[in-house]
C-alpha cells in the first residue's frame, strides 16, 4: 500500500539555513495494516505524512502510495487516499451536511451519491443531529468526528478490494479522554466494516500502544524502530522497579543491592518526590530517597531484593514495579523521554 | 491526425473537468452567502457611511463642479467602493481556511488547484451585484436616476473588475499566509491611495498635476469613469477604457491568483 525508499525532505529556514526534517525514510505498509508513526514534535512524522499525501514534494527518494508515485501521479494518489490533517477540514461558516456533500463531489461522486454518502457518514459518526449546524458551532470532539467523516467520503463501502488508505495526522490531539475513546471506537468500527489501511501520527504513547498494530518510532527524521508495540517493549525495554529505604541514609547501599539483580541497569537514586512519569500518579513511593532501576523481570526481582536487603539489615519502606511502556522504548533508543516533549522543531508546524 | 484529435479530446476533457471542479468550489463558496443573504450588508457599512455623511457635504460644496445631479456622480462611486471593499478583503476568508485546515484538505482532493481560485473569484460576483442593487434602490427615493441598459452594463463591468480584485486579494492571502497580519497592512495601504487617486470621492480635476498623472496609471480611475457614464446611459470612449482596465485587472488577477494557488501547498 505504501512503499518509500530513502525519502528525505529539507526545509530552508531563514537565510540559507537548511533543516533536514526527514532524512531517509524507507517504509513498507501492507494493505489492511494499522500503523502509528510515533515520535516527539519535530521528529518528521507530519512531514513524512505530508509527502505521502502529495502535499509536499520530497527532496529526494521515492514514495509509491496505493500503487502510484506521489510526485509523478499525484492525482491518482489523491483519488485513493483519505486525509485527516491536524487542523479542521470543514469550513467554519459551512453547514455540516453541506461540507460532507461538497467533499463527496470533490472526489468525483455524482450528486445523488454524494448526498447519500453524506447521510451515511453523518449516521456512522453520530453527527445526524448536527447536520444543519454551522461547523463553527460544533465542539472540538464533534469537529474531529466530522474531519474523520470527510476523510472517508470516497472510501469504498463494500469489500470490493479497491485499495483505500486513510491518513490521520494526530487525530485525537486536544480531545478529552472520553472523546478520544469515542473517536477510536468509530475508527475501529470503520475498519471492521470496510477494508482499509490506516496510517496515523500520534504523540500519545498509550494510544499508539493500545490501538495500533504496528508502531514505527521516528526520531530526527529517521525510523529508529519498527514493530508491534509488544515486541518493541519486550526487545527494547525491561520492567522498571522503584524501591525506597526506610532509612534514607542507607539508600546508597540499597542501590548497590539493586545493581546485583538479574539484568539490572540504569540504577539511579531519585532525590525528592519521584516523578515516575506514568499514569499511576498515586504511587505509594513518595519518600525522599528512592532507587530506580530497570531489570529483566520486575515481579521476580522485588521479592529477591527484599530478602537480600533484609539480610543486610536494610528495611524497605515501599516498592513498586512498572511494566515497560513505549516511552521506555524511546528512552532506551534515544536516551530521551518522549514525555518531556523532546525538542520542538519549527519545521513540524511549518508549511 | 490521430495525434491531433487525441490532443483535442484531452483538451476538451480537461476543460470539462476544470469547469466541473470550478462549479463545485463556486457552489461551496456561495452556500453560506445564499443561506444568509443579509451577510452581504456587513461589508457595506463603510460605503454607506460615505454615502450618508460624505454625499451631502459633496452636494453642498461642489454641486456645480460635477455638473447636474451630484448623486449621478457619487452613487456610481459608492457602488465601485462597495465592490472594492468587498472583493479586496475576501482573501481573509481564504486566510482563515488556510489556518483551520479546510484549504489543506481541498489540496488533497482530486480537484484541480486552479479551480480552487477560479471558483472563489467567480463567487465574488454574487455579493457585489447584490450590494450594488441595494445601493441603487436605497438611493432612488433621494433622486438618483439611471439608465436601465447602461445600469446592467455597469453591473457587468463591475463583476469583471470584482473578479480581478478578488483574485488579487486571494493571491495576497496566499503570499502572506505565514504572517497573516500582513494581509490587512497591505490591503489597507493599497486601498485608500487607489480610491483617492481614482477620483471616486472628489474630482481629481481640482488636484495637482502629479495626482492626475498617477490616476492615469490607476485602473480603478478608468472603471469609476466608465461606471458613471454607463449608469447615465452614455457611451463615450471612457466606457471602452473602463472595460479594458477591468478586463486587464481580471486577467492579471486570475493569472497571479492561479499561480499562487497552485503553489500553495509548499
Amino acid at each position: 500500500m505504501i512503499r518509500t525508499r530513502a525519502l528525505t525532505k529539507d526545509f530552508t529556514v531563514g537565510k540559507g539555513r537548511v533543516v533536514q526534517a526527514v532524512r531517509g525514510i524507507t517504509l513498507t505498509v501492507e494493505p489492511g495494516e494499522l500503523v502509528a508513526l510515533l515520535g516527539p514534535n519535530g521528529a518528521g512524522k507530519t512531514t513524512t505524512m505530508r509527502m505521502l499525501t502529495t502535499l509536499l514534494a520530497p527532496t529526494s527518494g521515492t514514495a509509491t502510495v496505493a500503487g502510484f508515485d506521489v510526485v509523478a501521479d499525484a492525482a491518482e494518489v489523491r483519488r485513493r487516499i483519505g486525509y485527516v490533517g491536524q487542523g479542521n477540514a470543514a469550513g467554519h461558516n459551512q453547514k455540516v451536511r453541506d461540507e460532507l456533500y461538497s467533499q463527496g463531489l470533490m472526489y468525483g461522486l455524482r450528486r445523488p451519491d454524494a448526498r447519500r454518502r453524506a447521510g451515511e457518514l453523518l449516521e456512522a459518526l453520530e453527527l445526524t443531529d448536527l447536520a444543519d449546524r454551522k461547523v463553527s458551532a460544533l465542539s472540538g470532539g464533534q469537529r474531529r468526528r466530522l474531519d474523520v467523516a470527510m476523510g472517508l467520503v470516497h472510501a469504498p463501502t463494500d469489500r470490493s478490494g479497491r485499495p483505500f488508505l486513510l491518513f490521520l495526522d494526530e487525530p485525537t490531539t486536544g480531545l478529552d479522554p472520553h472523546n478520544r475513546a469515542n473517536l477510536w471506537a468509530h475508527i475501529d468500527r470503520m475498519r471492521r466494516q470496510q477494508e482499509m489501511t490506516v496510517v496515523l501520527t500520534t504523540h500519545y504513547l498509550d494510544e499508539a500502544d493500545a490501538m495500533t498494530e504496528r508502531v514505527v518510532v521516528v526520531d530526527h527524521g529517521q525510523i529508529i524502530a519498527d514493530d508491534t508495540a509488544d515486541a518493541l517493549k519486550a526487545k527494547l525495554a525491561g520492567d522498571r522497579i522503584m524501591v525506597t529505604a526506610l532509612d534514607p541514609g542507607r539508600t546508597a547501599e540499597l542501590a548497590d543491592l539493586v545493581g546485583k539483580l538479574p539484568g539490572a541497569r540504569d540504577v539511579t537514586i531519585i532525590r525528592g518526590t519521584p516523578g515516575n512519569g506514568s499514569e499511576q500518579s498515586t504511587t505509594p513511593v513518595t519518600a525522599a530517597n528512592t532507587v530506580q532501576a530497570r531489570v529483566d523481570d520486575g515481579p521476580a526481582a522485588l521479592p529477591e531484593l527484599t530478602i537480600v536487603a533484609h539480610q543486610a539489615g536494610i528495611r524497605i519502606a515501599a516498592s513498586q514495579v512498572f511494566g515497560p511502556t513505549l516511552d521506555d522504548v524511546f528512552l532506551n533508543l534515544t536516551g530521551r523521554s518522549l514525555r518531556e516533549g523532546g525538542e520542538t522543531d519549527a519545521t513540524e508546524s511549518q508549511s | 491526425m490521430s495525434v491531433m484529435s487525441a490532443y483535442g479530446n484531452s483538451m476538451v476533457q480537461r476543460t470539462r473537468s476544470l469547469a466541473r471542479d470550478t462549479g463545485i468550489v463556486l457552489a461551496r463558496e456561495l452556500r453560506p452567502v445564499l443561506a444568509d443573504p443579509f451577510s452581504v450588508l456587513f461589508g457595506m457599512v463603510q460605503p454607506l457611511v460615505f454615502l450618508g455623511l460624505f454625499g451631502p457635504l459633496l452636494a453642498g460644496s461642489l454641486g456645480g463642479a460635477v455638473g447636474g445631479n451630484v448623486w449621478s456622480w457619487f452613487v456610481p462611486s459608492i457602488v465601485v467602493m462597495t465592490t472594492l471593499f468587498g472583493t479586496s478583503t475576501t482573501g481573509s476568508n481564504l486566510l482563515f481556511e488556510l489556518q483551520t485546515g479546510a484549504h489543506e484538505r481541498m489540496l488533497v482532493t482530486p480537484l484541480r488547484r486552479s479551480s480552487l481560485l477560479i471558483g472563489r473569484s467567480l463567487k465574488e460576483m454574487v455579493p457585489l451585484v447584490g450590494q450594488a442593487l441595494v445601493i441603487v434602490l436605497v438611493m432612488l427615493p433621494f433622486g438618483f436616476r439611471f439608465d436601465p441598459v447602461g445600469g446592467l452594463l455597469a453591473l457587468a463591468l463591475l463583476a469583471v473588475f470584482g473578479v480581478g480584485i478578488g483574485s488579487l486579494s486571494y493571491a495576497l492571502a496566499l503570499a502572506v499566509r505565514k504572517q497573516d497580519w500582513m494581509f490587512w497592512l497591505v490591503q489597507q495601504t493599497l486601498l485608500y491611495p487607489a480610491m483617492i487617486l481614482s477620483g471616486m470621492l472628489l474630482p481629481l480635476s481640482a488636484g495637482p498635476g502629479w495626482m492626475q498623472a498617477l490616476a492615469k496609471a490607476n485602473p480603478l480611475a478608468y472603471v469609476v469613469d466608465a461606471e458613471r457614464a454607463l449608469f447615465a446611459g452614455e457611451y463615450p470612449a471612457s466606457v471602452g477604457w473602463g472595460w479594458l482596465a477591468a478586463g486587464l485587472t481580471a486577467v492579471v488577477g486570475l493569472t497571479v491568483g492561479i499561480r499562487s494557488m497552485v503553489r500553495s501547498a509548499e
